[in-house]
C-alpha cells in the first residue's frame, strides 16, 4: 500500500467534512476518488497533502506515518489552479520544481525533457499571461509531475480541458503509471473513471460508502440482466422477465438458478439470436444509486 | 528552511528586475538632490535686475539709501499724472511716488506698474523707505543716528546639549527637526508601501489560486514569512540605493558649484571673498545645510542602525497584518474595508510625531516612541533631539515583541484565510480563525 487512511476525521465549526474515514490505496495504481460536490474529497486530499491537519486518524506513506518531509514526494494538481500571473513559464516550473526539493540543474534538465515531449519549446520565456488556457494546463500538469512524485493527486483533472488536452492528459496518466507512479484522482466524470481507474471509493456525507477494485464494484452492482440484439418475435418465456424490449433489442433478467446457456437455449427457439451481453452497470449508474441510497 | 529561502528569493527578484523599482530608486535622489542644489542655484545666479524710478516730493530719501541687490533706483521729477501717462514708453518696471507729508502720512506712498508687480518687490521698496522714515522719526524724537543703529542687534542663539556626565555638543535644533520630520516621513511612505505591497503579493497568490499549489510545497507560514522578508529586502536594497546616490548626486553637484564659484573668483578678484560667501551662506540657509549642521553633531551610526532596525521590524509588524488582510480577502478593493485598521496606526503615529518634532520630551511623546504600533515612527523622530540608551533599547524590545505577537495572530489567520473562496471575511469570520486547528 501506498497510502493507508485509517480512521481519518475533520470537523469543521458549522459540519463535519470526514467522518471515520479508512481507505487503502495500493502502489502503482489509478485510484479514482468518487463523490457529489461537498461530499469531503478535498477536505481528504487537502489532508493527504498536509495543507491541513486532520483531528484524528493516521494516514500511512509508503509505510510511514505522513511527515513533512513527504511533500516532496506528493504532485498535487488542485481543482482550482493557477500560476503567478507576470512569470515567464520556464522560471515558473523552475521555481516550483525546487519548491518539491529539486536541485536547480535537476530540475532544468527534466523541464526540458518535459518542454521536448509536451512539444511546447518555444515556451520557456513567455509570460504566463502570453498563453491560452490550454498551454496554463499544460504547464500546471508539468508542475505537478516534474518532480517524479511517488503520489500524484489530480482534482478534478480535466475540468476545463478541451478535447485533444483531455486526450493528452489521459495518455500521459497512463504513462505516468507505467513508470509506477500511484494516481489518486478525483473526479465527477466517470467515463474518466471507468477509462483509467484499477479501483474506487466513493465518499457521501464524509464517509466511504463503497470502495474497492473497479471491476469488483461493477460486479457486485450487477443485477443479472442481459441485453440481446435478436430477428423474430420473442414471446413469454419461464424464468425469463423481459426489462424493457425495442423491435429487435431487449433487456432480460433471468430467474434464480437459470445458467446463461440455459436461457440461451430457450431464447434460440423462439427468435435468431444475433448478440447476446451482460448488462455491467455504469459508475453513473452506481454512483446514482450509491449516493441516493445514502442519502 | 531552504524552502524560505526560495520564496525570499523568488519574492525579492521578481520585485528588483521590475521597472518602477529601478524608476523610483533612482527619481527619489535626483529629488532630495534637486531640493539641496536648487536653493544654492536659486542664491548664485545672477538675479535680473528692476529698473524703478522714484518720484521723492518729501525729499527725504538719498541715492545712498536706496541700495538694493535686485532693484535700481533712478529720480526723477516728473509728476504722478505725468508719468502715468508715458509709463508704459519709460522702460520702468515700477514707478514710486511718495508724498510731501510722507512722515505724517506713511500710507501715502503709491507704487504703479503696468504689471502687477511681484511681492518681493513691493516688500523690498517699502522697507526702504520705511527704515528712511522710522531713522527721521527717531531722529525728530532726539535719538541719534548712531543710536538707532546699535539698537538694531540681532539675536541669533547657538542650542547646546548637556549629556549627563556635562560633556557639550552644540547642536541645532531646526536641523534636528528637518532630520527627525525627513525620517520619519520616509518610515510612514515606505511602512505604507512595502506593507500594501505585501498584502497585493498576497492577493495575487490568492485570486490567481496559485496559493495552493505553493502550500502543498512550503507550510503557510513558511510562505508568509518568506514573501514578507523577500519585500523587506527590496525595501533595504532601496534604502541603500538612495543613501548612496544621493550621497554620489550632492558630492557631484558640491563640486560643480565649487568649481563654478573658483572661476567667478577667479575672474573678478574683488568678487573673491562674496562669492565663496554667498554660497557658504547659500548651503547654511538650506534645509540640507541645518541637516549636515546636526549630523555633524549627532551620532550618525546609532541614527542608521536605527533607522534600519525600524524600518525593518516596524515593517515586520506592519507587513505580516498587510499579510493577514491580503489572506482573508479575494480582492483589493474587497482589502480596503480591513486596511484602514493598519492603517490607522501608521496615521496616526506620524499625526503623532508632529506633537514629537514640537515637544520629543513629553509624556505623549515617550509612550508613542514605546508603544510597538506607533514607536517606529515616534523613536526616529526623537532620536535626533538625543534619546537615553534605556529608553531606546526598551522600546525595541517592546517592538520585536509586538512583532512576534502580531505574526502569531497574522499566521493564524493567513493559514485559513488563503484558502477561504466564496466567503465573505467579516471581522468576526477573522477572529474565528484564530482558533480553527491546524
Amino acid at each position: 500500500m501506498l497510502l493507508s487512511i485509517r480512521h481519518l476525521e475533520k470537523r469543521y465549526a458549522d459540519h463535519v467534512a470526514l467522518n471515520d474515514v479508512n481507505l487503502e490505496i495500493p502502489k502503482g495504481k489509478i485510484f479514482g476518488l468518487l463523490g457529489p460536490n461537498g461530499a469531503g474529497k478535498t477536505s481528504l486530499i487537502r489532508i493527504i497533502t498536509q495543507i491541513t491537519g486532520p483531528d484524528a486518524g493516521e494516514i500511512y506513506f509508503d509505510g510511514e506515518p505522513l511527515r513533512l518531509e513527504h511533500a516532496d514526494q506528493i504532485g498535487y494538481l488542485p481543482e482550482e489552479r493557477g500560476l503567478y500571473k507576470k512569470m515567464k513559464v520556464g522560471e515558473q516550473l523552475l521555481y516550483l520544481a525546487q519548491l518539491k526539493g529539486m536541485r536547480k540543474e535537476e530540475a532544468i534538465a527534466k523541464l526540458k525533457e518535459w518542454f521536448i515531449r509536451l512539444d511546447i519549446k518555444e515556451w520557456w520565456n513567455k509570460p504566463v499571461n502570453d498563453l491560452s488556457k490550454g498551454m496554463q494546463q499544460k504547464t500546471q500538469f508539468i508542475a505537478t509531475v516534474v518532480h517524479e512524485p511517488k503520489l500524484l493527486i489530480l482534482d478534478e483533472p480535466f475540468s476545463g480541458f478541451d478535447p485533444i488536452n483531455a486526450n493528452m492528459l489521459k495518455d500521459e496518466i497512463l504513462a505516468i503509471k507505467e513508470r509506477g507512479t500511484t494516481v489518486l484522482f478525483s473526479t465527477h466524470r466517470m467515463d474518466s473513471v471507468e477509462e483509467l481507474c484499477d479501483e474506487i471509493a466513493l465518499i457521501n456525507h464524509a464517509q466511504v460508502v463503497l470502495s474497492g477494485n473497479k471491476d469488483e464494484v461493477q460486479n457486485r452492482y450487477k443485477k443479472n440482466q442481459f441485453a440481446i440484439r435478436f430477428e423474430g418475435e420473442l414471446g413469454s418465456i419461464s424464468g425469463i422477465e423481459v426489462v424493457s424490449s425495442q423491435t429487435g433489442n431487449a433487456i432480460l433478467r433471468f430467474s434464480e438458478g437459470i445458467s446463461t446457456n440455459e436461457a440461451i437455449a430457450k431464447i434460440i427457439q423462439q427468435v435468431r439470436l444475433l448478440e447476446f451481453k451482460e448488462v455491467i452497470p455504469s459508475f453513473n449508474d452506481i454512483f446514482i444509486q450509491v449516493v441516493s441510497e445514502t442519502n | 528552511m531552504n524552502k524560505i529561502l526560495l520564496v525570499i528569493q523568488r519574492e525579492y527578484v521578481t520585485r528588483v528586475l521590475k521597472k518602477s523599482f529601478w524608476i523610483s530608486s533612482l527619481l527619489a535622489p535626483v529629488l532630495i538632490t534637486a531640493i539641496y542644489a536648487i536653493p544654492i542655484w536659486l542664491a548664485m545666479k545672477d538675479k535680473e535686475q528692476k529698473q524703478i524710478a522714484i518720484f521723492d516730493q518729501s525729499h527725504l530719501l538719498k541715492s545712498t539709501d536706496l541700495q538694493d541687490k535686485e532693484l535700481v533706483f533712478t529720480f526723477t521729477n516728473i509728476p504722478e499724472q505725468a508719468f502715468k501717462t508715458q509709463f508704459a514708453k519709460s522702460g520702468y518696471d515700477a514707478f514710486v511716488s511718495i508724498p510731501v507729508d510722507v512722515l505724517a502720512n506713511p500710507k501715502g506712498v503709491h507704487i504703479y506698474s503696468s504689471k502687477n508687480i511681484g511681492l518681493t518687490l513691493k516688500e523690498s521698496v517699502e522697507r526702504l523707505i520705511q527704515n528712511k522714515v522710522r531713522q527721521e522719526l527717531m531722529y525728530k524724537a532726539g535719538i541719534s543716528e548712531k543710536v538707532y543703529e546699535d539698537t538694531q542687534v540681532d539675536i541669533d542663539s547657538e542650542t547646546i546639549t548637556v549629556s549627563e556626565n556635562g560633556g557639550e555638543t552644540s547642536s541645532s535644533s531646526a536641523g534636528a527637526m528637518i532630520l527627525a520630520g525627513i525620517m520619519g516621513l520616509i518610515l510612514y511612505v515606505t511602512l505604507l508601501l512595502y506593507g500594501s505591497q505585501v498584502m497585493n503579493g498576497v492577493i495575487e497568490e490568492k485570486s490567481s489560486r496559485i496559493i495552493e499549489v505553493i502550500i502543498s510545497s512550503v507550510k503557510p507560514y513558511q510562505l508568509m514569512l518568506g514573501k514578507i522578508i523577500g519585500v523587506g529586502l527590496v525595501g533595504l536594497t532601496q534604502f541603500v540605493l538612495w543613501i548612496v546616490l544621493t550621497i554620489g548626486l550632492t558630492q557631484v553637484t558640491g563640486k560643480l558649484y565649487a568649481s563654478k564659484t573658483k572661476a567667478i573668483a577667479q575672474m573678478s578678484q574683488l568678487e573673491h571673498g562674496k562669492a565663496a560667501d554667498d554660497m557658504a551662506k547659500a548651503m547654511q540657509d538650506s534645509p540640507m545645510g541645518e541637516v549636515t549642521k546636526v549630523l555633524e553633531s549627532t551620532n550618525i551610526p546609532l541614527i542608521l542602525v536605527a533607522f534600519l532596525f525600524y524600518f525593518f521590524v516596524g515593517y515586520l509588524l506592519f507587513s505580516s497584518l498587510f499579510a493577514a488582510i491580503g489572506s482573508a480577502v479575494e480582492s483589493a478593493t474587497e482589502a480596503q474595508q480591513f486596511t484602514f485598521i493598519v492603517m490607522i496606526p501608521i496615521i496616526v503615529s506620524f499625526l503623532m510625531a508632529q506633537n514629537t518634532m514640537q515637544d520629543p520630551d513629553s509624556t505623549i511623546a515617550f509612550w508613542a516612541s514605546m508603544i510597538p504600533f506607533t514607536s517606529p515612527i515616534n523613536m526616529m523622530v526623537r532620536l535626533p533631539y538625543g534619546v537615553p540608551m534605556w529608553e531606546l533599547a526598551l522600546s525595541m524590545g517592546l517592538l520585536v515583541f509586538g512583532f512576534l505577537a502580531c505574526s502569531w495572530i497574522s499566521a493564524r489567520i493567513y493559514r485559513v484565510g488563503i484558502l477561504m473562496y466564496g466567503k465573505k471575511a467579516t471581522w468576526k469570520e477573522l477572529s474565528k480563525w484564530l482558533f480553527y486547528k491546524g
